[in-house]
């Protein structure tokens, strides 16, 4: 698609983000899979931006991963995610950020569901007042992580030491913006940028000087679908999709991969290195695969962080080409030390995969 | 290799751009009126040969299409060239015609 017909798709799907005072929900497997992100968000938004972003130690999951492998129900997803609304009443806050794209596309479907069916909200009110005797207030704004950083994209760019660009030759990188699919496939309005071609990665990318990669299979799932990855014999279908991605964006030899989904890095990061034993091939540069990255992650490279403080040593493709190619500087024999200076161990060596 | 439990699928989406129709393209000018064909199935109804094999003109027409040639010269060995599908074909291809150029230009 022309780039004046995106512009034109952006135009039509813009969303209000909170400015301030966040009520931040984290995700369930995200501090497992990428254990930085979320701690370089709040570092970001609080002490970067001095925003006020509140967490509440009573936040549970919002049962999505549960509910979209067909193990809770929606009445109790919804009572669940009532009583997160109620937390967020107690609290003071009205701007509810969800970490997770799946608690984002929850949370929007659960609003949706009692705007069109307000009788389904009294129930649910009354089933939450039985089991905790809370009440509360829906937000006043609902926004992804994502889509903060996206707000302050500019303020990132201004207070950053790097860009996406080749530090000798001046080039921008070739970034390939993955979006998780509950982002906007479910409801296309609530993301910024529509479902067909979403803005929020774009925008960052741009913004901190880098190229999008635009490839056939560019909305393409990952794979994670829950149902996919929780049967073992299944994750063929899940290794099948992140495959059909590679295959797709490799022509056109992307420096790095961004995502905003906590199942997505996951997969592309970590299905590289099955994928090079079962199939020998790899997607980078000299053996190597494509390095994978949260929005976090990527905004504390380009605001100068430490990229081990990150976690970028939990990733499975090495980071360190994209590092070398910002001209980032790092502390190789320091990789596997955890704060104190203590080894964390040093991780098995792939077959194929060079890390 | 590890033993994972768990394999990559193989791809069943057609890519037009990656395949090669050569010889889709050769049959189209030996025999044009492969383009009318509009996949109604009435000459794989009718067969003779596909009452007692699995031989089916329009599975032949179908791969020829997406440029997917495997079974098809296999395939179109089996005709009989009894011509009762181009009796019955409402659009007019000349199906007998079509077959022996199948045969000629795929090997």
């Amino acid at each position: 698609m022309k780039k004046e017909g995106k512009e034109q798709l952006w135009k039509d799907y813009q969303k209000e983000i909170a400015d301030d005072r966040y009520f931040y929900v984290r995700s369930c497997v995200r501090q497992n899979f990428f254990p930085g992100s979320e701690t370089a968000f709040l570092k970001i938004l609080q002490e970067e931006l001095g925003k006020d972003v509140y967490e509440h130690p009573c936040h549970t999951t919002c049962t999505g991963i549960g509910y979209h492998a067909d193990v809770v129900p929606f009445d109790t997803a919804m009572t669940v995610v009532a009583r997160q609304f109620a937390i967020m009443t107690e609290s003071g806050y009205h701007n509810l950020v969800p970490s997770c794209i799946t608690s984002f596309g929850l949370y929007t479907e659960i609003l949706e569901t009692w705007k069109h069916f307000p009788e389904v909200e009294a129930r649910v009110r009354e089933y939450l007042y039985k089991a905790t005797k809370r009440d509360f207030r829906v937000p006043e704004n609902l926004a992804h992580a994502s889509d903060v950083i996206y707000k302050f994209r500019s303020e990132i760019a201004a207070k950053g030491k790097f860009r996406l660009v080749h530090h000798e030759t001046g080039r921008p990188l070739k970034v390939v913006e993955h979006i998780g699919c509950h982002y906007a496939k479910m409801f296309p309005d609530k993301g910024v940028g529509g479902a067909e071609y979403p803005y929020v990665l774009t925008g960052m990318i741009e913004e901190w000087g880098g190229e999008v990669v635009d490839y056939p299979e560019r909305r393409h799932c990952c794979g994670f679908g829950f149902r996919q990855y929780l049967v073992q014999a299944n994750r063929g279908y899940s290794m099948s999709c992140s495959h059909k991605k590679f295959e797709s964006m490799e022509p056109y030899a992307p420096d790095l991969i961004l995502t905003n989904c906590p199942g997505c890095p996951m997969f592309l990061d970590r299905w590289q290195y099955a994928i090079s034993e079962m199939e020998g091939k790899t997607y980078g540069g000299d053996g190597q695969g494509i390095p994978v990255f949260t929005y976090e992650e990527l905004a504390g490279l380009v605001l100068g962080y430490n990229p081990w403080d990150l976690g970028l040593q939990m990733h499975q493709v090495a980071c360190e080409p994209v590092l070398d190619k910002m001209g980032i500087p790092y502390d190789a024999a320091a990789k596997y030390l955890d704060k104190h200076g203590h080894s964390l161990g040093q991780p098995l060596q792939p077959q194929k995969l060079k890390v | 290799m590890p033993d994972f439990g768990f394999k990559l699928q193989k791809d069943r989406q057609i890519d037009f751009d990656a395949n090669d129709r050569s010889a889709t393209r050769a049959i189209i000018e030996t025999e044009p009126t492969f383009r009318l064909c509009i996949a109604c199935g009435t000459c794989t109804a009718c067969c003779s040969a596909g009452n007692f094999t699995d031989f089916s003109l329009r599975r032949m027409i179908t791969g020829l299409k997406r440029g997917n040639y495997e079974g098809v010269r296999a395939m179109a060995d089996q005709c009989m060239l009894c011509g009762k599908c181009q009796m019955l074909c409402p659009r007019g291809v000349s199906t007998r015609k079509l077959v022996l150029a199948i045969r000629k230009h795929i090997r």
